[in-house]
């Protein structure tokens, strides 16, 4: 699988976020993408994923669209606080299509199989974060759009979710990420928002 | 699809879900108009139908700007509109319809026999308000979906949702009302209005979801 963007540009309202982005990623490859508050990496991660039309450009990936084959980890976790983590889990499951790995198993990738039943609301910041990655295992996805992954990660988890990056560069995924963190993975191209537009 | 029903109605109906708030509401107002009418039972029997109705309307219309805030607040709106490819936005409005109104149109439904009593309304005219009530108050809920859609975006949407989605929900209290007074009074009509309701409802099941589905995924920011 590939994936083109060529000469995206967005806008929110009538300003100009970004424009004149291109890259292209293969198969196994991931891309960073970083620079200084309110230079538009969450912007250019909700073009990609559909949920703002680009004002210049296109995106394609090489079979079918792009928000099919992708997960979005945005900047809210996608959890009802009154149901277990499991509920929430199942739900998300059902919703993307299923084909995934069990509830459980996705928990116990991110180190949280003993709160399978416990409810979303009674987990701390951190565990919100990371039952929010098990989401990206319960329905099997190519492309991860991630947006600032890492929010709420202790240094521990942090490197659990690089690895987690890592595994799934390597089985052909894809990865982008806006972090201003460095994920520690080799294979990572890197997108440099310079500075915030006027 | 059915996993989205089954967790809306579960959430509409755990703490804070703001089912409650649609019943009180209407009964504090099938329960003041009484008082604000004087002790004229006649009076009070022949427009309870019509109270239960406006009643039940406005009730509606209480939580329906939370139909779809609360799931974009906590991100869950995004990935459904990431996922529309395996559960299109439509399917998505349409499901969360059903169990909206089964959460809030359905108790109000539920308790309008009750209600009935309080107005000193008759068998026939507690009868006749529930079906009503059971046919129109989906409706009322397809139309919102379309308001509620259109302001998800806005902070305090409540009342705008209101005042948007009012005129179109007019048709349906006035057909509901008639039909009730058909089954009622003699000589005045009871099937016409009552399919008129039904296609009314049938009507913005389909369209309602389609315009909401389409303005969520326009909303994008």
């Amino acid at each position: 699988m590939q994936l083109i963007a060529e000469n995206l540009a967005a806008n929110r309202g009538d300003t100009r976020i970004f424009e004149g982005v291109s890259f292209a990623l293969r198969s196994g490859e991931g891309m960073t993408i970083t620079g200084p508050n309110g230079a538009g990496k969450s912007t250019l991660l909700r073009v990609l994923a559909g949920f703002l039309p680009p004002s210049e450009g296109f995106v394609e990936v090489s079979d079918g669209e792009l928000a099919e084959h992708s997960h979005y980890l945005g900047p809210n976790n996608g959890m009802k606080p009154n149901l277990s983590v499991k509920e929430n889990l199942l739900f998300w499951q059902d919703f993307c299509g299923g084909g995934g790995r069990s509830t459980l198993d996705a928990l116990d990738e991110v180190g949280l199989g003993h709160v399978h039943d416990v409810p979303f609301s009674d987990l701390s910041t951190g565990q919100k974060r990371r039952v929010a990655i098990a989401r990206l295992f319960v329905s099997p996805r190519y492309i991860w759009l991630l947006d600032e992954p890492t929010t709420g990660l202790d240094r521990a988890s942090e490197h659990m979710f690089t690895r987690l990056i890592v595994r799934h560069l390597r089985t052909g995924g894809m990865v982008i990420a806006a972090t201003h963190l460095s994920l520690g993975v080799d294979a990572m191209k890197n997108l440099r928002f310079a500075e915030a537009p006027l | 699809m059915m996993a989205l029903l089954i967790r809306d109605i579960k959430l509409g109906l755990r703490a804070g879900g703001g089912a409650l708030i649609g019943i009180l509401f209407y009964l504090a107002v099938a329960a003041v108009t009484p008082f604000a009418m004087g002790p004229d039972l006649n009076l009070l029997a022949k427009i309870g139908p019509a109270i239960l109705w406006t009643g039940a309307l406005l009730a509606s219309l209480l939580g329906l700007e939370r139909l779809f805030q609360i799931d974009r607040e906590d991100g869950s709106l995004d990935l459904m509109i990431l996922n529309r490819h395996t559960t299109s936005l439509s399917l998505v409005v349409f499901t969360k319809c059903v169990a909206h109104w089964v959460t809030t149109g359905l108790p109000l439904v539920i308790i309008t026999p009750l209600l009935g009593l309080l107005l000193n309304m008759d068998g026939a005219a507690i009868g006749a308000t529930v079906l009503t009530l059971l046919i129109g108050t989906p409706a009322i809920t397809f139309i919102g979906a379309v308001g509620a859609a259109i302001a998800v975006s806005l902070p305090r949407g409540g009342l705008l949702v209101s005042v948007v989605i009012l005129p179109f929900a007019i048709p349906v209290l006035i057909f509901g009302v008639m039909a009730t007074f058909g089954a009622v009074v003699d000589g005045a009509p009871f099937k016409a209005p009552l399919l008129l309701l039904a296609a009314l409802t049938l009507f913005f099941a389909v369209l309602g979801p389609l315009a909401a589905g389409y303005a969520l995924k326009n909303a994008g920011d």
